[in-house]
């Protein structure tokens, strides 16, 4: 077969392909559509306050020169860890050939393009300027490549997100063609895929540790402790997936991939703590200006404790997970796993959120302490990019999930 | 009958499809208004430097019309670029301070800052004496000035040599010019305020929404890259007044001090005031430890 041949062939049947996508996203049960009509009920009021925001000016936020990132940064900051936490189903997979694990891999990689998609969003929804957005494109705007480590974001990110929108794409039309998808076009971009995830949760700690004026993020610990954290939320809230798709499709959820998944969490959720413990350490014992920001976050600082209650709700969380995941008879409960899962995964989105991004700015670096409140437009937006990227990840997993369960009828040689 | 089925779910997917994309457009609508803060032209405008002089000449004039339009005063906004052989400097005499705000006061009105949020790019410190400690400094000092047992310590942008903030910017929206101001492109910047993360001086602030000044107050000797009313969604911040400056004039936060604690000049001219106080006081910068080498100095007189 030449190659003008197989481009005319695939040049038929992609089309094709496309339109049975768009059959498969919008078919389901009634179920389906409920949760797909209340995704998109708070999407569209995420959509409205985004839009009010552009025109009227970012004061529609609680965000002023003092704190000048807040729920939208925090947000984008969690989600590249989500996106980067997929990885831990691909390297089982791929790497220690863990057969039950690779049953399932693409829902890792389907979570890492919905979580990129999120990701991209809340750093538009930060823009004041959203309509300039052209002037990030190489070529035709002016990339400040590679001086600023924004822009290695802008870099890697969007590879990321194409990495994975080819690796799923091209393995789902291989099976809906009824052929078994050829290593060649895909294996590579996998193992391409190990190291990138690590490297954009990396460039986003960059992002802050790089910054001097900035004592609580100027610490050579937060890229590690973002890694960390990332494998707590990742592996978590693919269980939890994996325990939804078992229900509510016949798809075939190999129990193997959940344990291992667990044992990943056992690791990772402990390495989190004592991260965090030694922060916690270096700032209260050293003290000076490394400890004004952790005193403001954990004790509170000249009468203003916004955030106390803020990060002591994510370290009892991520205690109260690392117990039961660590205890082999509350673990055999699975309704508490479950409830344990969820509240790490919460207890990580504050700690990378409010936890984090906030204390960077308060106090702020003349040491005026100017608290921070995300204002309702900022709640909407978070809210409907969420529900937006719930969608996405829906959609992606009916497809994905169909086409791997489709049978393969044509060997290619 | 299957196939009924099938042709009414489809029916009915796509009514749902159309109902969903006009809730979204509905939803969306209020951007319609964005038209009352940009166009098409300006939305295609290159970056600063990237302007020939007739293009630039294009834009001054847009400007100027977009000025009058929309906040009713006839202002020149022109293109002023720095004087070769000079390196500007400045220093602040810590002893005679006296902490009344007239500096920050002159550059709200020279600037053309916002007035509902009274902005200005500088900052006052009342420090307790015995400590240079920011953390005991107080922006929001209310009383009779000066209070006995401080000092006060203006601060505004630091004109580093080695700024953070233009290594950051993500779109080179804003950069060092040839005699040391750092410079934004009001038209260029996206407003990411990753500049405002990484400036150690609380240096720069972001247009939080357009700003409001009535026509009677705007003061219409403007020029780009400083004191013209800046869009709502960017960052701006002090730029040494460069549009005074540049053409032998002091910057106006020095123009307006009683006390005389402001000196400003080009520090490679061996006859500046500015040069005499950096060779013969005793001078120091804000966070030295972290290199980011500011242009503007601090001394105590006695």
């Amino acid at each position: 077969m030449t190659d003008a041949n197989h481009t005319t062939h695939h040049a038929r049947t992609y089309p094709r392909f496309l339109w049975y996508v768009l059959g498969r996203a919008t078919d389901g049960s009634w179920l389906f559509y409920t949760w797909m009509f209340v995704l998109t009920a708070i999407a569209l009021v995420g959509a409205n306050a985004w839009a009010h925001q552009v025109v009227r000016g970012m004061a529609a936020t609680g965000m002023s020169d003092h704190v000048s990132w807040g729920l939208y940064i925090s947000n984008f900051t969690f989600l590249v860890g989500l996106a980067a936490g997929g990885v831990m189903m691909v390297i089982p997979a791929y790497l220690y050939g863990d057969h039950d694990m690779h049953d399932v891999v693409i829902i890792g990689e389907l979570l890492a393009i919905a979580a990129i998609t999120m990701a991209l969003m809340f750093v538009v929804g930060d823009l004041g300027r959203p309509d300039r957005f052209w002037h990030l494109i190489p070529g035709i705007g002016r990339l400040h490549w590679p001086v600023s480590m924004l822009t290695w974001d802008v870099v890697v990110l969007n590879g990321y997100l194409l990495i994975n929108l080819h690796v799923c794409g091209y393995i789902i039309y291989q099976r809906w063609l009824g052929r078994r998808p050829n290593p060649r076009w895909y294996l590579p971009f996998v193992f391409l895929s190990i190291v990138w995830a690590f490297s954009i949760h990396t460039v986003t700690a960059f992002l802050y540790s790089g910054l001097g004026g900035r004592p609580f993020w100027n610490s050579a610990l937060l890229a590690p402790r973002f890694l960390a954290s990332a494998f707590v939320t990742g592996p978590a809230f693919i269980v939890l997936t994996l325990q939804i798709v078992a229900r509510v499709t016949t798809f075939r959820i190999p129990e193997g991939a959940i344990r291992h998944l667990l044992s990943i969490v056992r690791i990772t959720v402990l390495i989190n703590l004592f991260m965090v413990g030694s922060e916690v350490f270096t700032a209260f014992y050293t003290g000076g200006v490394h400890a004004t920001a952790a005193r403001y976050l954990f004790v509170g600082l000249h009468g203003h404790t916004e955030l106390v209650p803020w990060i002591w709700t994510a370290i009892a969380f991520n205690t109260f997970a690392a117990i039961v995941v660590l205890s082999p008879p509350l673990c055999a409960r699975r309704w508490l796993l479950n409830v344990a899962l969820a509240m790490t995964f919460v207890g990580v989105w504050i700690e990378k959120g409010m936890g984090l991004i906030t204390p960077g700015f308060v106090p702020s670096t003349l040491h005026e302490l100017v608290p921070y409140h995300p204002s309702l437009t900022e709640w909407k937006v978070t809210a409907g990019v969420w529900a937006f990227g719930l969608m996405v990840f829906t959609v992606a997993l009916k497809v994905g999930l169909h086409g791997m369960s489709r049978p393969i009828t044509e060997e290619v040689a | 009958m299957a196939e009924e089925n099938v042709t009414r779910r489809n029916a009915l997917k796509v009514l749902g499809a159309t109902l969903g994309a006009g809730a979204f457009a509905r939803a969306l609508a209020p951007l319609a208004e964005i038209t009352q803060f940009t166009n098409l032209r300006e939305f295609m405008q290159k970056h600063y430097r990237e302007l020939n002089s007739d293009e630039m000449r294009e834009v001054l004039h847009r400007l100027e019309q977009d000025t009058e339009h929309r906040y009713g005063c006839e202002v020149t906004i022109r293109d002023i670029r720095p004087q070769r052989h000079t390196q500007f400097a400045y220093a602040l005499n810590l002893s005679v301070c006296i902490g009344c705000r007239r500096c920050v006061e002159a550059c709200h009105q020279e600037n053309n800052h916002d007035r509902t949020t009274h902005q200005s790019y500088i900052r006052v410190l009342e420090m307790e004496q015995g400590s240079m400690d920011m953390e005991r400094g107080n922006t929001n000092y209310d009383h009779d000035v000066p209070a006995p047992g401080h000092f006060y310590m203006p601060v505004q942008c630091q004109q580093c040599e080695n700024p953070p903030c233009v290594s950051v910017c993500p779109v080179e929206a804003t950069w060092q010019e040839t005699d040391g101001i750092v410079v934004v492109d009001y038209n260029w910047c996206i407003g990411c305020r990753y500049c405002e993360a990484a400036c150690p001086y609380h240096a720069r602030r972001f247009n939080w929404r357009r700003p409001e000044i009535p026509a009677d107050e705007i003061n219409p000797n403007q020029s780009y890259l400083s004191n013209r009313i800046r869009p709502q969604g960017v960052v701006e911040k002090c730029h040494f007044c460069l549009h005074r400056t540049r053409e032998g004039r002091l910057p106006a936060c020095l123009e307006a001090c009683p006390t005389g604690a402001r000196v400003f000049g080009n520090v490679l001219d061996a006859d500046s005031e500015i040069r005499w106080v950096l060779e013969n006081k005793r001078v120091f910068v804000l966070k030295e430890e972290l290199g980011t080498r500011p242009r503007f100095f601090y001394f105590f007189d006695r």
